[in-house]
């Protein structure tokens, strides 16, 4: 089964650590990767670019509207994902507590669906 | 076929087109394909095993052991909400309906009914496995299962007193403590759950009023339920690995005895206490410590806890303490506020009793 694990933080704490800092968490970020790689277990993952870059789209009554910032104003957010494909949520839980974000901010696990007929 | 459509269409305008569409599609719907078959076979295997065990007769529990402590751990996984672990366990694993659930936890059938739907809709989506959990989970998921069965039984413990949720928790843990023989909590449980229960006649009175273990009629306690628990917490005791479970399991044990060991009680609260250290059984010791080593000692733990302001039993203890050391004021004035603090109306009657006693 394919999970996706969504890393949420908070978004502001990047730009506030010291370059070692940052130098740490990219090398534990690195060591996971490389550790679900030669597990066979990636699908994909990447890193997004802080909140400010965001811009949301929204399509009412066949007009476009456009605005800078998220969606929601929330105090946790996106900063980036893993894919993975396991066997069973036991085995994806074990993983998202091993992501360096774990720690600080919080992993949500979500199954992707795989089979269009059967959706909740 | 149609699924690899839905997918290039998902996918297409973000990945941009494949060099040859053709292929990928077919490719893709070959690996959906795999996908749907491994996902159907176990499925359907969930199903049956599912639907096995909700029909089985009592007497044929014992024929399909291993499978029934995968339910148990599904029932129990941490990925479900706790009142969807308890409302699965007992339907799924104990057989009760939808109606005697839903009454036994006063809620209405309707949203036990989808509580129910959506905890199975979700151990099938989300991959929760029919497995007893690999070894470096057992010991949480373990105390899940454990929590949630203990839960059950206090939901029946009252007052007011539901028997059959009672019953059907000593079940369960029967059915866990012989599924895991090596396990000594899964022991402790299933004894501190039968002797608890073994009071269940002289704990309330025909009026339906609480009576204080002191009050209450040896000859109304459950003899062979008693020995039935012993045995238990001996087969736990035996596996030499202490727990919270045996630990209040031997406590319940030395409350039956005449005259009890109260300072022996106490010692157990205090082990306990190292290994949950909450206000609460802090509160339970310094009962025994009263009884062991008389009123002051036991106040002066009482009043040097924190945290259970809003808790009945702390004013209530604490009145109990005050009175026996003739400061009947101070007595009043605790009962008062633990009565408005009681959460139901057999408590309330029985304080309402003790309050009048100390002459408000």
């Amino acid at each position: 089964m394919q999970y996706m694990l969504l890393i949420y933080g908070s978004g502001d704490s990047w730009e506030t650590l010291t370059p070692e800092q940052q130098q740490e968490i990219g090398a534990a970020y690195f060591a996971f990767t490389e550790e679900l790689q030669s597990a066979g277990k990636m699908v994909a993952g990447d890193a997004l670019q802080p909140i400010t870059t965001a811009t949301s789209v929204r399509v009412r009554d066949g007009e476009t509207l456009t605005t800078d910032g998220p969606f929601a104003e929330t105090k946790e957010v996106l900063g980036g994902y893993y894919l993975i494909d396991v066997d069973t949520i036991d085995e994806a839980l074990d993983w998202a507590a091993k992501i360096p974000g774990a720690k600080h901010g919080t992993i949500e696990v979500r199954p992707v669906v795989t089979d269009y007929e059967t959706v909740s | 076929m149609q699924d690899a459509f839905v997918r290039a269409a998902e996918r297409w305008p973000r990945d941009g087109v494949p060099d040859n569409p053709g292929a990928w599609i077919v490719a893709t719907a070959r690996n959906r394909a795999i996908d749907r078959i491994r996902r159907e076979r176990t499925l359907v295997r969930k199903t049956e095993l599912l639907a096995r065990a909700a029909e089985l007769p009592e007497d044929e529990e014992a024929t399909i052991p291993d499978e029934r402590l995968e339910l148990i751990f599904a029932c129990c996984h941490p990925a479900l909400a706790p009142e969807a672990q308890v409302a699965l366990t007992l339907s799924l694993v104990g057989g009760l309906t939808t109606p005697e659930i839903a009454r036994a936890f006063l809620v209405p059938e309707p949203t036990l009914a989808q509580r129910l739907v959506r905890a199975k809709r979700k151990i099938r989506d989300a991959g929760i496995p029919l497995r007893v959990p690999a070894e470096h989970l057992m010991p949480d998921r373990l105390r899940l299962v454990l929590a949630t069965i203990y839960l059950v039984f206090n939901a029946g413990y009252g007052p007011p007193v539901r028997r059959e949720l009672c019953g059907e928790a000593i079940r369960l843990a029967a059915v866990l403590a012989s599924l895991m023989p090596d396990e000594p909590e899964a022991h402790g449980l299933h004894a501190l759950l039968l002797l608890q229960d073994a009071r269940r006649d002289a704990r309330v009175s025909p009026a339906g009023e609480l009576v204080l273990l002191a009050d209450q009629d040896r000859n109304l306690w459950d003899a062979s339920g008693i020995e039935q628990g012993r045995r238990a917490l001996e087969r736990g005791l035996a596996l030499r690995i202490p727990g919270p479970y045996q630990l209040q399991a031997a406590i319940a044990s030395l409350h039956y005895e005449e005259p009890a060991d109260w300072a022996q009680i106490a010692l157990l609260y205090g082990r306990l206490a190292e290994l949950t250290p909450t206000p609460v059984i802090e509160l339970n010791r310094a009962v025994a410590v009263a009884m062991a080593d008389g009123p002051e000692p036991g106040l002066e733990i009482v009043d040097g806890l924190t945290g259970l302001e809003r808790y009945h039993l702390w004013h209530s203890t604490r009145a109990d303490l005050l009175h026996r050391l003739g400061r009947d004021g101070e007595a009043a004035a605790a009962y008062s506020r633990a009565l408005e603090l009681a959460p139901s109306e057999t408590e309330r009657t029985f304080l309402q009793s003790r309050l009048s006693t100390v002459g408000s």
